[in-house]
């Protein structure tokens, strides 16, 4: 049906919190199941599959990382190294121990968890510029220590070939399998991301945010809640990063270095602190973004530069660009292309009465 | 301890100290900004890289048009500085301390993507008049180039705490500093003395792009020196010109002895490691500093 709400009528906290505040927001979601697990599959081939799947992947990583950044109000540099952790924990026992994925992924995730409590230890004495220097000495000293023992990273070359996960004798090796695979680690970091923020773990964290001494008064105890945020968001990297290292079949550090930290701020930025629609909406322009320009300068670059040139001027770009958005977005828009989402959404939703 | 290992000891600690300087000089730069503004500059590095990059383009392979490549460096640095301020900083006043980072970072990133399809990606150097001969002091023989850099650090170590304490521009700044809105009523033109503390860094980092430029040679590896930047100002305390001068030394002679005595053990690369372990004890111990204003916000 178009009916819309013609006001807030909500007389319960229960109807305040529910996840689906509208009935039209279960038809949005069954649309969107249908969608992603019907139609897009059947539709779309490999390539923009595998398009699909680095977005997902992305998204994981994002939602975790606007979990510390966007609603505890804390600042992390060293996500890279946090998903690079997580890949080469699950590597490790892949290979040497022969676990299939489901227990790698937790374990992952876990191990990440553990080292980001250690690098957000400092949290509980300083923030802001002093914790991201702080997050940024983590990142440098977990790549060094994966770059340089051996242990870990498995030889000279500091990669592990990864057998692709078994689903029930299911050998996932194509774009399409992995994308079902993919599909639902994503989903359930979205609901489980939607739900922790409905909870008493969740509103704590953005009472940090919004004011940590405030927070302390009502009885949140905010080294706890710091701590926990650095957990769990560090967990979200920790699987984002399993899930990097079972789709490219290698845990490698140089796909963790601190430029990757970088991207997922960018992609938080870029969607919008603090909402999970906005890591959503991020994820999908900073994954998509370099695969356009590529596009774009592939086609129009060959006239300006040589094709020695071109993959220098590509890499080039797609850096400058994403700082020069950072910056844009922090300038002009800082809640990012959810706030702008919501601005054409709400001014449909009234349409056309829009008194 | 044998005499030998005294002589290695001391050689160690002499190129880790003049190394450390060179360090300063770069993490001056950032204190600052820091000390006038409150702004922190994530892209101290890409400064540098950005100034050798130019002064190498000037100069050429051969080096003939010195004192033209460096009066255009710092000419090009002062309004990259002023027009910074302008553009990405002065909107972000009164933001919360994280967007000036962000953005910060963000510039970094534009710097670094912009210079190689300016510059092209080849390595350039950036020859400078000053010859090849180690300078020998004591045990220690130095490259000439560490010693003008070390030189350098000093020089404007004095010029900056002579600037700060006695000259009025300086002393105005330290005002903008101390408290923004006081200062404007007492009628000092803040958003000029911002403008003003950046084009200075634009300056120092100048001189550090021709001077960390002849020694590595320029490209984009260059921009990494300015992670180096964060345990010297840690170290010395964020808004301590003297501190910046001791975190350097501290920094480099940790880095040194590290090179000097651990790396045998573990096969390389301690150098990279060790600064940044110091950095988190010290954040852990003693966040401000040795030099810094004890005014860290505890939560």
């Amino acid at each position: 049906m178009f009916h819309r709400e013609a006001g807030i009528f909500k007389t319960t906290y229960a109807a305040d919190m529910a996840l689906y505040p509208l009935p039209i927001a279960k038809w949005t979601v069954a649309v969107l199941a249908l969608l992603f697990v019907v139609i897009v599959p059947l539709v779309l081939a490999e390539y923009y599959l595998s398009i699909l799947n680095l977005i997902f992947i992305a998204i994981v990583g994002a939602l975790g990382l606007n979990i510390l950044v966007g609603y505890t109000g804390q600042i992390s540099l060293g996500h890279g190294a946090f998903m690079s952790v997580g890949a080469y924990t699950a590597a490790n026992l892949a290979v040497r121990l022969g676990l299939p994925f489901w227990l790698t992924l937790p374990a992952g995730g876990l191990m990440a968890a553990f080292i980001g409590v250690l690098v957000g230890i400092p949290s509980l004495r300083i923030k802001g510029l002093y914790l991201a220097i702080a997050t940024l000495a983590g990142q440098l000293i977990i790549e060094w220590t994966i770059n340089h023992v051996p242990a870990i990273s498995g030889g000279a070359q500091a990669s592990i070939q990864v057998p692709r996960p078994d689903l029930f004798g299911l050998i996932l090796n194509t774009q399409s399998r992995l994308y079902f695979f993919l599909l639902f680690f994503v989903v359930l970091a979205i609901v489980a991301t939607l739900n922790l923020m409905r909870s008493r773990i969740g509103r704590a964290f953005i009472a940090v945010r919004d004011q940590d001494i405030a927070a302390e008064i009502i009885g949140i105890n905010i080294y706890r809640y710091k701590l926990l945020s650095f957990a769990i968001s560090s967990f979200y990297a920790g699987v984002c990063g399993v899930l990097y290292t079972y789709y490219f079949g290698i845990a490698n550090y140089e796909q963790f270095q601190l430029i990757v930290s970088i991207d997922y701020l960018a992609m938080i930025i870029i969607g919008g602190l603090g909402s999970v629609l906005g890591s959503i909406f991020g994820a999908i322009f900073v994954t998509l973004l370099p695969i356009v320009l590529r596009l774009l300068l592939e086609n129009v670059g060959s006239l300006v530069f040589s094709d020695s040139e071109l993959a220098n001027v590509i890499s080039g770009t797609r850096l400058a660009v994403f700082g020069a958005l950072i910056i844009f977005f922090l300038i002009v828009e800082p809640e990012g292309l959810n706030r702008l989402w919501r601005n054409v959404r709400n001014y449909f939703r009234v349409w056309p009465f829009s008194y | 301890m044998s005499s030998e290992d005294f002589g290695f000891l001391l050689a160690l600690l002499l190129n880790g100290a003049s190394i450390g300087l060179m360090y300063a000089l770069i993490a001056l730069g950032f204190v600052l900004v820091y000390k006038a503004t409150d702004a922190i500059n994530f892209a101290q590095g890409e400064f540098v890289m950005m100034a050798g990059l130019v002064a190498a383009a000037v100069l050429g392979p051969d080096g003939t048009w010195l004192i033209v490549a460096i009066l255009v460096t710092l000419a090009v640095m002062i309004g990259f500085g002023f027009g910074l301020e302008r553009v990405v900083l002065r909107p972000l006043l009164g933001r919360p301390v994280v967007a000036v980072i962000m953005a910060t970072i963000g510039l970094a990133a534009v710097l670094r993507g912009l210079t190689p399809i300016v510059f092209g990606s080849a390595t350039r150097g950036v020859p400078l008049p000053i010859g090849d001969d180690p300078i020998n002091i004591g045990p220690a023989s130095l490259p000439p180039i560490q010693v003008l850099g070390a030189a350098v650090a000093v020089l404007f170590f004095l010029a900056f705490s002579w600037f700060f304490k006695k000259s009025r521009m300086g002393v105005a700044m330290r005002a903008v500093a101390d408290n923004q809105q006081v200062a404007q009523a007492m009628g000092i033109n803040v958003e000029r003395y911002f403008a003003i503390a950046w084009a200075m860094t634009g300056v120092v980092s100048a001189l550090g792009g021709i001077i960390w430029g002849n020694m590595l040679g320029v490209d984009i590896q260059l921009a990494l020196v300015g992670l180096k930047v964060f345990p010297v100002v840690i170290l010395g305390g964020l808004d301590s010109i003297g501190g910046a001068l001791l975190g350097g030394v501290i920094v480099g002679i940790v880095e040194s002895l590290a090179a000097g005595y651990l790396d045998p053990y573990v096969g390389g690369g301690t150098k990279d490691f060790a600064p940044y372990v110091l950095m988190i004890l010290v954040l852990m111990v003693r966040p401000y500093g040795i030099f810094g204003r004890r005014q860290i916000e505890r939560v």
